[in-house]
């Protein structure tokens, strides 16, 4: 079809709503969130762009199947605090999946906007955050009825977004909780590991509040398979059931020469001295952080940009990412990349690093690396980087952060009878209701299926929940 | 929060407290360690649990005044909190019957050797402990080693207490005095590890050390403690905090744990000049 051909529309069409964000040269170097949210004239003028479809595709996109075109209607309609409570009948962390849900290609890729051809779907995400923040900022103290306790109890290990989820929906049914995790702080890798420019912890803490007045029992620095086993708290504390949502929290190296020198982090250590320690107000805050003048990151998730950002902002002079593949391939949200390109992180594509050199005081100096070039597609369908002969090249550079992935941490598997795990460590579980091969254990999240997204353990929170209560009856 | 019950200076910048934390105290065994913050902006540290009674629920922690947290912890008094403490952490240590087992601890070392050497000292092993540091006045705990120990030999380097010299030399006239050794079990500073190995090795005596990189979380998450023990990266607080003494790199981890001097100074230097704590203490003063 030809410009021409086109059907003019009836009335002028409202192209999708920007949100407003600080200014990429300033954000570079300050930690304040970079994306600003809608006003309200904005998310009035983005929900009135929702066609609030009979069949609404969108919804089959969401993992956790919030009713979109319900909550985004009432948004139009100027129910405000409705719609958070529609939001919140499927997702008890809006805030937080506002924020860092990959919409893109989630519910808004399926949004009939986007499929009539423009690519402008409707901003369910942004319209998401923009409620959630309302409710939260003007709903002080309002809570839902909780039913009388039901005297079923439940463990959970691990206070990420899968453990957060289930505690959720599981106190709201009238089944107490207990969290135990094994940081200081409550929220898993949203606190430690996305930093506070996208993720502000006070919002995270804010979610984590409301859980607590429903009345939902955490217990920090509380190392599960250290003070007591899974099997302790089935037997000894004598939980009905016990969910395990402990994440993919230990670092891969690529087990290449001179990655244990100094100045070469995993993006896990990183991150954690950045987020959960305040590096960056260091010496107010004790933990230190090496404030590199030239930083490389091996990488291109959402893991590898944030690293990266992170650099920028404690006060890197130039902060390059080497990806083995191409821009098209780089698995990171396509809002971060660009909000990366638009500070100033350098890409090195198609490269791939080889060895971190070093000196005699056991510093990194640089980075020596292979260009590659793309191949045949793989099993995962991508096309395969292979080694162009014979060209190598350096990237000096004093500090090198390895966001290449996280494997399961083996502590709580091997301290636990009967628990199945496949070949990577990973916990064998049913996706459809996280019921692993061990009675009276439950696990979700990336603990279960490898490093993945927020809003996919938060659906695996949510689902081991719902198998819980049936087996228990409610 | 974790209040600190009992607090003495037990030598020049050396301190020991008693702490309550009945979960700890309940699930430790020697060997293990805890990562604790003493206040919100604190920087998490390791400490070894030098002695617990799960009874009082308990832990018992000896450390040395080195930087920020640590000079900070000497002015806590009695009744002050620890913001964190998470643990037990790390594998505990291979208790079994040896038959003789030596126990080599160098200066503060010595702290997180006790529970070691009782444990050992329980399983029915013949235990000697050599004590070592520079001078009388910065030996630690001799008298709570005495008492887990069959035989006591203690070292200074200029001779003011004890035999004149080194924990090495002590051992080495050990062994050419054909003292059968099971096994040895070294914690101390870096070079004193390495060298007790050197000894050891030659003489082909199993050797475990506690190593004592820099740590994040304890739990296996960062990776901030890795070491290289037979030439593969390991990490310190989930693999160890124990490894065999032969395979360890300790240049390499010498160099780490030089890697935040810098930064350590700055802090140090900024703690120095608007103190946190008890004022009833100076910070970083020796009485
Ligand atoms: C830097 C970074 C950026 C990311 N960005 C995004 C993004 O933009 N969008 C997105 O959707 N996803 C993102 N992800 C992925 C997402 O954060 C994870 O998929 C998600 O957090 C997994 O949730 P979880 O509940 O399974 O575990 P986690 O969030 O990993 O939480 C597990 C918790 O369990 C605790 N624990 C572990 N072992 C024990 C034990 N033995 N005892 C007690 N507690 C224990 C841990 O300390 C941790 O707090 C990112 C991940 C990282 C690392
Ligand atoms: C498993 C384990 C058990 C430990 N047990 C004990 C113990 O029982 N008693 C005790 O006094 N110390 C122990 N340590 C060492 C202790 O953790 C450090 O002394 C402490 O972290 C220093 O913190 P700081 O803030 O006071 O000093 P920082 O400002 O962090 O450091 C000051 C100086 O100490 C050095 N340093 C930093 N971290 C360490 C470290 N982990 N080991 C050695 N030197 C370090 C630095 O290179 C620097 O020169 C243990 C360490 C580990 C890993
Ligand atoms: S598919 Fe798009 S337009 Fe249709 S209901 Fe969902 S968000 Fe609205
Ligand atoms: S301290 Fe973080 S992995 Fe060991």
């Amino acid at each position: 079809m030809t410009e021409q051909e086109q059907p003019k529309p009836a009335k002028p069409k409202i192209p999708r709503q920007k949100m407003r964000e600080q200014d990429p040269l300033e954000r570079a170097h300050n930690f304040y969130e970079v994306a600003l949210g809608y006003d309200n004239d904005l998310a009035l003028l983005e929900s009135s762009r929702c066609l609030k479809c009979k069949k609404p595709y969108c919804m089959a996109g969401c993992p956790v199947e919030v009713d979109i075109p319900d909550f985004i209607s009432m948004v139009k309609a100027g129910d405000v605090l409705g719609a958070s409570w529609k939001l919140k009948e499927k997702n008890s962390l809006p805030r937080i999946a506002g924020r860092v849900c990959p919409q893109e290609s989630q519910c808004e890729s399926k949004c009939v906007l986007n499929k009539k051809g423009k690519g402008e779907p409707c901003a369910i995400g942004r319209l998401e955050r923009y409620v959630a923040d309302w409710a939260a900022e003007h709903a002080e103290g309002k809570m839902p009825e909780l039913p009388k306790p039901t005297g079923l109890k439940v463990g959970v290990v691990g206070s990420g977004p899968a453990g957060l989820t289930l505690a959720g929906a599981l106190i709201k049914k009238g089944v107490a909780v207990t969290v135990f995790e094994a940081l200081h702080e409550l929220g898993g890798v949203l606190v430690y590991g996305i930093p506070e420019f996208r993720l502000p912890k006070a919002i995270v803490r804010s979610e984590i509040d409301e859980l607590r007045q429903l009345g939902v029992e955490f217990k920090t620095n509380w190392v599960v398979g250290r003070i007591e086993t899974v099997d302790d708290l089935l037997e000894k504390r004598k939980f009905d059931a016990v969910f395990i949502g402990t994440g993919a929290g230990a670092p891969l190296f690529l087990r290449i020469p001179g990655e244990n020198l100094n100045g070469v982090y995993s993006a896990n250590e990183y991150l954690t001295r950045s987020n959960l320690m305040k590096a960056y107000m260091f010496p107010e805050w004790d933990t230190p952080v090496a404030k590199g003048r030239r930083v490389v990151v091996f990488g291109g998730g959402n893991v590898a940009m944030d690293s990266a950002r992170t650099a920028l902002r404690l006060g890197a002079e130039e902060v390059t990412i080497v990806y083995r593949r191409t821009m098209d391939e780089l698995p990171a949200r396509s809002e971060e990349v660009h909000h990366a390109i638009e500070e100033g992180v350098k890409f090195q594509l198609l490269t791939a690093p080889q060895e971190i050199l070093g000196k005699e005081t056991g510093w990194a100096v640089g980075v020596k690396c292979q260009k590659m070039e793309l191949g045949e597609p793989d099993d995962s369908g991508r096309r395969r980087p292979v080694p162009v002969a014979g060209a190598y090249f350096d990237i000096e550079c004093d500090t090198v952060i390895v966001a290449i992935g996280n494997a399961a941490n083996p502590l709580v598997p091997s301290t636990t009878k009967n628990l199945e795990t496949n070949k990577w460590g990973n916990i064998v579980a049913d996706l459809e209701t996280g019921k692993t091969s061990k009675d009276r254990v439950w696990a979700g999240g990336d603990i279960v299926t490898g490093a993945a997204t927020v809003i996919l353990a938060m659906g695996a929170g949510r689902k081991s929940a719902l198998s819980m209560l049936q087996t228990f009856g409610i | 929060m974790f209040e600190i019950l009992a607090k003495e200076r037990i030598g020049p910048g050396v301190n020991r407290a008693v702490i309550s934390a009945p979960d700890i105290a309940r699930a430790h065994k020697p060997g293990q360690f805890i990562i604790l913050r003493t206040q919100e902006n604190g920087e998490r540290i390791p400490l070894t649990v030098a002695d617990k009674d799960a009874e009082k629920g308990t832990i018992t922690l000896v450390w040395q005044e080195v930087g920020v947290t640590t000079y900070y912890m000497g002015t806590m008094c009695p009744g002050d909190k620890l913001q964190d403490l998470c643990g037990p952490l790390g594998k505990p240590t291979h208790i079994e019957k040896f038959g003789t087992v030596v126990g080599v601890g160098g200066g503060i070392g010595v702290a997180p050797l006790y529970p070691i050497t009782k444990g050992m000292h329980d399983a029915g092993n013949h235990v000697i402990t050599i004590l070592g540091a520079r001078t009388e006045g910065l030996l630690i705990m001799t008298d709570d080693m005495k008492k887990v120990s069959d035989e006591t030999l203690i070292a200074t380097d200029d001779g003011s207490f004890g035999i004149h010299g080194f924990v090495t030399q002590v051992l080495q006239g050990l062994i050419d005095k054909g003292t059968k050794i099971d096994l040895c079990a070294a914690i101390g500073p870096v070079p004193m590890m390495r060298a007790v190995v050197k000894v050891t090795k030659a003489a082909n005596i199993p050797t475990v050390v506690s190593l004592n990189p820099i740590m994040v979380d304890g739990t296996g998450m960062c990776g901030a403690c890795r070491v290289e023990v037979g030439g593969k990266t390991m990490f310190g607080c989930v693999d160890g905090p124990e490894f065999d003494g032969f395979e360890v790199d300790f240049d390499l981890l010498m160099k780490r744990l030089a890697m935040y001097k810098g930064p350590e100074l700055i802090a140090l230097n900024k703690f120095r000049e608007t103190p946190r704590g008890c004022e009833c203490e100076i910070p970083g003063g020796t009485s």
